[in-house]
């Protein structure tokens, strides 16, 4: 009975966040994009820059809003499903998600109004200083709420008074041994995710032969990132992994499905890990490979899941299969960035239509490859809520089963119906495509306001209607 | 040491009255104006008043996320004890927030084949969240169950009459809200709709506010002793007094056809409300039982968060108050941005 509020408690956290982070990971680098376009438009005048802009603008609306409405869930949830950690924890992740909310949340918020709004009506100065800032209210955003998250895989900087922690040092806390890799390693990806849906998108247009001018810079721009932030996001993965090594070696065991401690690791390629005896079954890997990327030794030991109280071991096989999913993407991610520079610079990249027919299809592989990493690192961490610290089972509200299967069902009956619709509605917006349309009239005539009601109300309905076949 | 343990925690609590009031009259509008939403029935009165709030809801909301994160910031105990108590309303709360937020985008986006849906969306989804908000608030007036630190009642405690009718009354305030916001932000046909359902609402706020006034102190003895002693009825008449003086400057200004003055009004009347509500909880955080020092988090993150309030909020009031200038002015149809 216990148990199983429990579990329904976590399953409702995983769902939630697992929706949530869908849409920050796409406004993040979203938002740096448009407010790259809109900087090279202000310099170049060049009027596809400007549409550029404003299409991708419309997407980021509807991604952002549902990136607020489910980050507020988040925020409450930690009360009213994880009240003892709240209790426990709260005087150390309250304080960050505070900065988070008077750093980022008001900062984002405020400005979107004016980047939305703002076409025409104010001045490009204006204009683009919001874009820039609800960039920068998003990355800060990312800041500290992963400052939080990284205190609980590795916390230090607190003392504990009878259960509960206490800061001691704030420098210690925020800047904790796993938050400058968590930080760097998802931001990247962030900015990857986006930049393969931009790339996708720009192959798409340029299939259907639609939008050449917006496609081909939506190719370059979307490219050029790939190609330099795929190996980058390797070499900060690489170095995530050693220092998890360090702090969270039940994790890397998990990942690794690595039993035996006492000798070299293997790098599993394949393996049903079975938890019951201990072993993998019908494993394929490479002998001491493990050992040789952990380590930098094929000698090199590091410990095995054996080493660890089986009440003290993460789940093994979702961390393990989530591992690989990500990598395998990332190294996918890589031969994309690195086949398409290479046609670039041959000069062919536009005209490979094996290549952008392919990547066209890609968009949604960082989507993935970030709800796998989340997996591994939160799942991961299991049994602990706060790593050695608090266990996931002493950190919930004392809420009865039905309540929360209640509150569960609710969300999952609404999430699926608005989430997807609103992602039904960004891919609608990306068929329609970029509207050249809309902006003509305006440069002629600055200033929505000012034009007479009827005859604007009329232009944008026709406007809409027209597009709309 | 001592001196900082007691006044932090004060502090903190004001921080978190300005936020809560920042909340309900910037939201407060917002939602006020979904609740009205039904009333309006044409296309384009509707698209005149989503475009009246769209380009603040969003930080409007975002007080919402500040008074939450504040109680965890400066009292954690508080907020573990408070939120299972009132679980199943806040998560109604959430959920229907979350309709209304995705209906500014949706709406637009849905059209031209134009979806009705996201106009219920947006209506229902402001009345179901208001009536939530004040079914929270009433749920944590009349006072939770607390057993080692820990809430200790059942899921239900907050369906009684006391807080479902704190619901409805927050229902019409926050319709006045909306009504007067309209009639300041906009012309014509909805302008003068507005001001009428001002004059209907304005009575019915009233009268929940009294009703509100006399039923916490004969069921809470606390409450009454707060303001039926000597002198204490002295001192706080003039709470009574000055809402009455707000009420009456609302209704003349409705009448005689000013724009500006009834949105005043109105807001003040919730100031009043909310400052009549603190007094008869001071100190309770979670009343009847947990006061705000007995709730408050170690001086070290409550200074560590003070520091950034300070830095922080003058600069956020400063882009607010930018961006509401920036907008100023009558929103006219055809004014949106898709
Ligand atoms: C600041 C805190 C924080 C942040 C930024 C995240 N999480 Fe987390 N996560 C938690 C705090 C947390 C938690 C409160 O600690 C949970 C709830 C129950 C638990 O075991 O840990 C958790 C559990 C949890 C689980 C269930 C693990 C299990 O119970 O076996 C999953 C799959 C995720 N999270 C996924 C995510 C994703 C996709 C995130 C991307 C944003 C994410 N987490 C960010
Ligand atoms: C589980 C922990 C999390 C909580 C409690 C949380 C909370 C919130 C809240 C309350 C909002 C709405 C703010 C507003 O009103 O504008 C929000 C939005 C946002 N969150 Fe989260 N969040 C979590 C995880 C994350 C992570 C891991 C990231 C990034 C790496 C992130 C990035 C953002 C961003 C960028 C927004 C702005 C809205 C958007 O871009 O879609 N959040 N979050
Ligand atoms: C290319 C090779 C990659 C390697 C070696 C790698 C490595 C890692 C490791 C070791 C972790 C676990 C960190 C922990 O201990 O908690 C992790 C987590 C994560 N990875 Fe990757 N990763 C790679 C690619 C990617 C890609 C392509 C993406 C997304 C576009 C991604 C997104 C994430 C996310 C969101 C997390 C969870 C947050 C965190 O802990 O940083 N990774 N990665």
């Amino acid at each position: 009975m216990e148990l199983d509020a429990l579990f329904l408690a976590r399953l409702q956290f995983a769902f939630t966040v697992a929706f949530h982070i869908i849409f920050p990971t796409f406004t993040i680098g979203l938002a740096a994009f448009i407010a790259t376009l809109m900087i090279r438009w202000h310099w170049t005048k060049r009027d596809y820059l400007y549409q550029l802009a404003r299409f991708w603008t419309k997407i980021f609306a509807v991604s952002f809003a549902m990136g607020v409405v489910s980050g507020i869930v988040l925020s409450y949830q930690f009360g009213t499903n994880w009240s003892e950690f709240s209790h426990r924890a709260g005087n150390i992740i309250g304080p960050l998600l505070g900065y988070e909310v008077l750093t980022a949340f008001f900062l984002e918020a405020t400005f979107l109004g004016i980047l939305l709004f703002g076409w025409n009506r104010f001045p490009p100065k204006l204009h683009i200083t919001a874009a820039i800032l609800v960039a920068v209210g998003t990355s800060l955003s990312a800041f500290w709420i992963l400052a939080a998250n990284s205190w609980m895989h590795t916390p230090t900087g607190h003392v504990m008074k009878d259960g509960i922690a206490s800061p001691v040092d704030w420098w210690a806390i925020i800047f904790n041994p796993s938050f400058p890799y968590r930080f760097s390693h998802m931001f990247t990806a962030a900015f990857l995710t986006t930049s393969l849906v931009v790339l996708a998108v720009g192959a798409r247009y340029l299939m259907a032969r639609v939008y050449i001018e917006e496609a081909k810079t939506m190719i370059r721009m979307g490219l050029g990132m790939v190609a330099i932030l795929a190996p980058l996001q390797l070499i900060i993965g690489d170095m995530h992994g050693l220092n998890t090594l360090e702090h969270q070696p039940a994790k890397i065991a998990a990942m690794e499905a690595h039993w035996d401690g006492s000798k070299p690791g293997a790098l599993v390629l394949f393996a049903l890990p079975n938890q019951a005896e201990e072993r993998n079954d019908y494993e394929i890997s490479i002998p001491r490979g493990a050992s040789w990327v952990l380590r930098h030794d094929p000698d090199g030991l590091f410990p095995g899941l054996k080493d660890f109280k089986p009440e003290d071991r993460p789940p093994v096989t979702p961390v393990f299969f989530a591992f690989r999913a990500m990598v395998g993407i990332g190294l996918l991610m890589i031969a994309i960035g690195f086949v398409g520079a290479w046609l670039w610079y041959r000069g062919r990249l536009f005209e490979s239509r094996w290549y952008l027919g392919f990547v066209q299809h890609c968009w949604p592989l960082g989507f993935i490859a970030i709800l796998a990493g989340w997996w591994v690192t939160e799942t991961g961490r299991q049994p602990w809520l706060v790593q050695g610290i608090l266990r996931t089972a002493d950190g919930v509200s004392p809420i009865g089963l039905t309540t929360v299967l209640t509150s569960l069902i609710l969300f999952v009956l609404v999430y699926s119906s608005v989430f997807s619709v609103g992602i039904y509605y960004i891919n609608r917006l990306i068929a329609k495509g970029p509207q050249p349309s809309i902006i003509s009239g305006d440069e002629t005539a600055p200033g929505v306001p000012s034009r007479p009601l009827s005859g604007a109300t009329g232009a944008a309905r026709e406007a809409t209607t027209e597009s709309g076949q | 040491m001592g001196d900082m343990t007691y006044w932090l925690p004060v502090v903190w609590a004001a921080i978190l009255v300005v936020a809560v009031a920042a909340y309900v009259i910037l939201d407060g509008f917002d939602l006020g104006l979904g609740i009205l939403f039904p009333f309006y029935k044409t296309e384009e009165h509707r698209d005149v008043m989503m475009n009246t709030v769209a380009p603040f809801w969003d930080g409007n909301e975002t007080w919402l996320v500040l008074g939450g994160v504040g109680v965890l910031v400066a009292f954690p105990m508080a907020y573990a004890i408070i939120m299972p108590a009132v679980y199943l309303p806040i998560i109604i709360m959430l959920l229907a927030l979350i309709f209304r937020g995705v209906a500014f985008e949706f709406r637009w986006v849905a059209k031209p084949d134009h979806h009705s849906v996201w106009d219920v969306a947006f209506a229902g989804g402001s009345i179901v969240a208001t009536f939530a908000q004040g079914v929270v608030l009433g749920g944590i007036l009349q006072g939770i169950t607390v057993e080692n630190n820990a809430f200790a009642g059942g899921a239900l405690d907050w369906l009684r009459p006391f807080p479902i009718f704190i619901g409805l009354a927050l229902i019409a305030g926050y319709a006045l809200l909306g009504a007067t916001w309209l009639l300041m932000r906009t012309e014509g046909e909805v302008a003068s709709r507005a001001r009428e359902q001002a004059k209907a609402l304005l009575p019915i706020v009233l009268v929940a506010m009294g009703i509100v006034s006399l039923w916490t102190p004969l069921a809470t003895e606390h409450v009454a002793e707060v303001w039926f002693s000597w002198p204490n009825i002295l001192y706080l008449s003039p709470v009574p007094i000055l809402t009455a003086f707000a009420a009456w400057i609302c209704w003349r200004s409705l009448v005689t056809g000013d724009e500006l003055t009834p949105f005043i009004a109105t807001i003040a009347l919730f100031m009043l409300g909310l400052i009549g509500l603190g007094i008869s909880n001071i100190p309770y955080l979670v009343p009847p039982s947990i006061t705000f020092w007995q709730a408050a988090a170690p001086p070290e993150s409550q200074i560590f968060t003070l520091v950034g309030v300070m830095i922080m909020l003058p600069l956020i009031l400063g882009y607010t108050i930018f961006n509401y200038w920036t907008f100023r002015g009558k929103v006219r149809p055809g004014e949106g941005y898709h």
